[in-house]
């Protein structure tokens, strides 16, 4: 398969080109948190059902041990990140803005960060049938570790519903800040890329592009000389801009192609998955390892030794930050992710979870909010809406309620990506126009399936009920018919009786 | 920390801004406004702060009476900018209520009872200047031809005061007819187009601003170098200037061939009145033009024929301002129609078929 020299690369449309701010922490290799006093697991780290604890207060668990079970086809299994004991099963606040309490498994850590025996590490992963394969990667709990979480095995089994040819591993990493999976790739290409090609052989695909975007140029050259020996493996430098790590928009530089509007890029035959996630299909697979840990870059302008640091997970956030020296200055704004669709933290206190790839703390001067002022329809949105949408107008409809005119725009296309709000010279916050109608239109329909279940349950009930008042009134008829038959007969008999009498006496007479 | 509301990212910016948007716009006129004030001495900058001070009253009055913070929309700077558009439009030594009238105009018909910034339907400068136009014709067509400041044609500080506030001022000395003007008025003669532009200034003097004209369209060299710099620091695109121009010169051209007797030449279309002032400055307003880039190249396409058929087969000698303001009647159309392909969708908005197109595996 020839492979040509220089990729040839496609454009998307719009994207905007955000000041990186990576030098902060692209040189600092990847150091190991010490284990912290206690750890917050929460049971929902992905996308789909929480998973269901196996464990009580009290338990003793050992490294690896499964603590909570899958529960149904979109969901994820959650590890014990070390040995310990359980200190209870019971609400936290969650690694989300809200920072309402979830589920979550408190587990007090022993010093002996002992693993557990029932590990099955395979020495040869490549014998292993892609059904195997992605059995153990449901077993191990692992999920995109991009940010979007989705259960990693069910994007491995798309090979039965999907004609694939290709997988496509995202170290683009265009959000700014971010530089985990840039030095996951200089550190551990290898086992990175034995990951990929372990996924690869789960889907079937033998072509795999592991793009990165061109900032990143001592983590291409890793991969490629790790890639050197395997010629279906390419490694590709994308141009640096945001959102280069949209996986629809990833695939489209990559071959030119659009993924059809609600579909998948499985449906034009590609799959992407995160490097992180590579690096944590080889450990599950080579190791029998569960996800327990993540490298995740903690950085910003308030942040006072910005790092790149491999975290168990359920570590509150305060240890990451006392162990990159603590604030600087008091941030104004601490995101889970990065700066462009990372989420706003309410407390320190939350867990790290399976997605965060980043904790920001920013500075005003970094985040530079300002006061919203009317729109000037310049569209400077429109120009960076990669997704060909006309924000402005969307956003116009949403605030007059027009939600549904705001769909025919192509709301439900909004990727979220943030270019609009960060090229806006009136500095609307559209992002939150677009999330807040995208949350009320899946409110309504909630509410419109329940008045319809409704109807339909009282609809059913009137009629139940009129059928057993028509069965109880045809019964009743029935009763009554045979009642006056009854009389009828009782009447005969009588008469016939006393006329046999009158006889009788007749004939005594 | 986070005691703001909880408001989705992006928490980051470009920067960008709209005083900073009004800002560049501002810095791409100086040079034609400094050549224009220069060449039009006294009674010329009388005239522009006039407008300009008028504009920001008007804007802050208005802004008072529908209760916004006056302040912080003044500081936008939309209203300066408003006042500067329009003052460059008027004939240089015209009377100051001609300029209060306008600067009165543009802001509270042409822009406040819209709604404000970002609501108005038409460019609030073209909507005053067409209000002058049809309502004072004498005055707004009054052209002088330049004497530059410190010159000995120049009037002086006192003189110029007398032109501006009490109208008596226009010797016929100082007036001559518009390049386009000039050729309308003979054309309507009967005489032919070659005798009649040689009477008129030359493409050299267009270019170099050394011509009559409105104060700030003169010189179109220094109104290409501020669109070029606007281009540059991405307020506009070059899509409504290059297919309002293109238009105009490929009509100006056609005709011109066809019989050159009667139609004046492509370059002199371009370079003459507010061709280019138009297509840089007022064509381009952000928000009375369509936001698609297939909508914005419509909408250019269409002032450029509008400019031409005004200019060729209409009363008036100059059409820029008619031509944008119906244009701007059109924006919302095109903007309904012209949208954006939505990714992942064809144009109709259905999602994309690929088995249509079968065997298209790589």
């Amino acid at each position: 398969m020839g492979a040509p020299d220089i990729f040839k690369l496609f454009k998307i449309r719009g994207g905007v080109h955000p000041d990186d701010c990576k030098t902060l922490s692209a040189d600092k290799p990847i150091v190991d948190l010490p284990m912290p006093q206690v750890l917050h697991i929460p049971l929902q780290q992905h996308i789909g059902a929480a998973a269901e604890p196996l464990v009580n207060r009290g338990d003793l668990v050992k490294k690896g041990q499964l603590l909570a079970r899958s529960q149904g086809a979109i969901s994820a299994p959650v590890h014990a990140p070390t040995s310990g004991r359980i200190m209870g099963v019971g609400g936290y606040p969650a690694n989300h803005p809200s920072g309402l309490l979830v589920r979550t498994i408190t587990l007090k850590p022993d010093d002996h960060n002992e693993w557990i025996d029932s590990l099955e590490p395979s020495s040869d992963p490549f014998l292993l049938t892609p059904e195997e394969i992605s059995q153990k990667v449901t077993k191990a709990g692992i999920v995109g570790m991009g940010g979007a979480t989705f259960p990693s095995a069910v994007k491995l089994k798309l090979r039965t519903r999907y004609d694939l040819h290709t997988l496509v591993i995202n170290g683009a990493e265009c959000e700014p800040y971010l530089t985990c999976d840039d030095l996951l790739m200089q550190e551990e290409s290898s086992d990175v890329l034995d990951g990929v090609r372990l996924m690869a052989h789960a889907l079937g695909v033998d072509k795999i592009i592991i793009a990165i975007e061109n900032n990143k140029p001592l983590a291409q050259q890793a991969m490629a000389r790790a890639a050197n020996s395997f010629d279906t493996v390419q490694v590709v430098g994308l141009p640096t801009r945001y959102p280069m790590g949209s996986e629809k928009h990833l695939v489209q530089t990559l071959t030119g192609k659009e993924t059809p509007a609600r579909g998948l890029t499985a449906d034009i035959g590609i799959v992407v998955h995160n490097v992180a996630t590579a690096l944590a299909v080889h450990n599950a697979l080579r190791y029998g390892y569960p996800l327990i840990a993540r490298v995740m870059t903690v950085s910003g302008g308030a942040i006072k030794e910005p790092l790149n640091v491999r975290v168990p997970l359920g570590t509150p956030l305060t240890n990451l930050i006392e162990f990159c020296g603590g604030f600087k200055e008091e941030p104004e704004k601490l995101i889970s992710g990065g700066p462009m669709m990372g989420q706003p933290l309410a407390s320190t206190r939350v867990p790290v979870v399976k997605g965060s790839n980043g904790l920001l703390a920013l500075t005003a001067e970094e985040i530079k909010s300002q006061q919203e002022m009317p729109c000037i329809r310049c569209a400077s949105c429109v120009q960076a809406c990669p997704c060909g949408l006309i924000p402005l107008e969307m956003a116009t409809n949403i605030r007059t309620g027009s939600l549904d005119a705001s769909v025919n725009l192509g709301l439900l296309d909004c990727i979220a990506c943030g270019s609009c709000s960060y090229v806006c010279p009136s500095h609307i916050p559209l992002v939150q126009y677009f999330n807040y109608a995208k949350g009320e239109l899946a409110s309504r329909q909630r509410s419109q399936h329940k008045q319809g279940e409704t109807k339909r349950l009282a609809e059913a009930r009137s009629e139940r009920m009129e059928a057993i008042k028509k069965a109880k009134r045809a019964k009743m008829l029935q009763r009554k018919k045979e009642m006056a038959e009854k009389k009828k007969l009782e009447a005969q008999k009588k008469q016939d009786s006393e006329k046999k009498e009158s006889e009788k006496s007749g004939v005594d007479a | 920390m986070n005691d703001l509301p909880l408001v989705s990212g992006p928490y980051s910016h470009s920067n960008s801004s709209v005083p900073k948007v009004m800002l560049f716009v501002m810095l791409a006129l100086l040079p034609a406004t400094v050549f224009g004030l220069y060449q039009f001495g006294w009674p010329a900058i009388f005239l522009f702060t006039i407008t300009i001070v008028t504009a920001v009253l008007a804007e802050a009055l208005s802004l008072k009476l529908s209760g916004k913070p006056v302040r912080l929309f003044l500081m936008d700077g939309s209203a300066i900018l408003t006042g500067w558009l329009l003052a460059m439009t008027l004939p240089p030594w015209a009377p100051w209520w001609i300029a209060v009238l306008g600067g009165l105009i543009a802001i509270i018909i042409g822009k406040q009872v819209f709604g404000g910034i970002g609501q108005n339907l038409f460019n609030p400068a073209m909507v005053a200047r067409v209000e002058l136009l049809i309502s004072f014709p004498l005055e707004m067509t009054l052209f002088t031809v330049p004497a530059p400041l410190f010159s000995n044609a120049s009037p002086g500080f006192m003189e110029a005061l007398a032109i501006t506030f009490s109208g008596t001022g226009l010797l016929d000395g100082y007036t001559g007819a518009t390049v386009l003007g000039h050729i309308k008025t003979e054309l309507g003669r009967g005489i032919d187009l070659q005798q009649a532009q040689s009477a008129t200034d030359s493409l050299w003097q267009l270019s170099l601003g050394n011509a009559g004209g409105s104060l700030g369209e003169t010189s179109a060299i220094l109104i290409l170098g501020g669109g070029v710099f606007l281009l540059y620091k991405r307020v506009i695109t070059w899509h409504i200037p290059v297919s309002m121009l293109g238009t105009l010169f490929i009509l100006a051209s056609l005709f011109h061939l066809i019989d050159p007797h009667a139609y004046v030449g492509p370059f002199t279309h371009l370079m003459s009145g507010a061709a280019i002032l138009g297509a840089f400055f007022i064509a381009t307003d952000l928000v009375t033009s369509p936001v698609s880039i297939r909508g914005q190249l419509v909408f250019g396409a269409g002032c450029g024929l509008l400019v031409y058929v005004i200019r060729t087969w209409a009363g008036y000698p100059e059409g820029v301002a008619f031509a944008v303001m119906l244009m701007n009647a059109f924006t919302p159309l095109i903007d309904h129609y012209l949208k954006p392909r939505i990714y992942g969708r064809d144009r109709k908005g259905h999602p994309i078929n690929y088995e249509s197109e079968s065997g298209d595996k790589a």
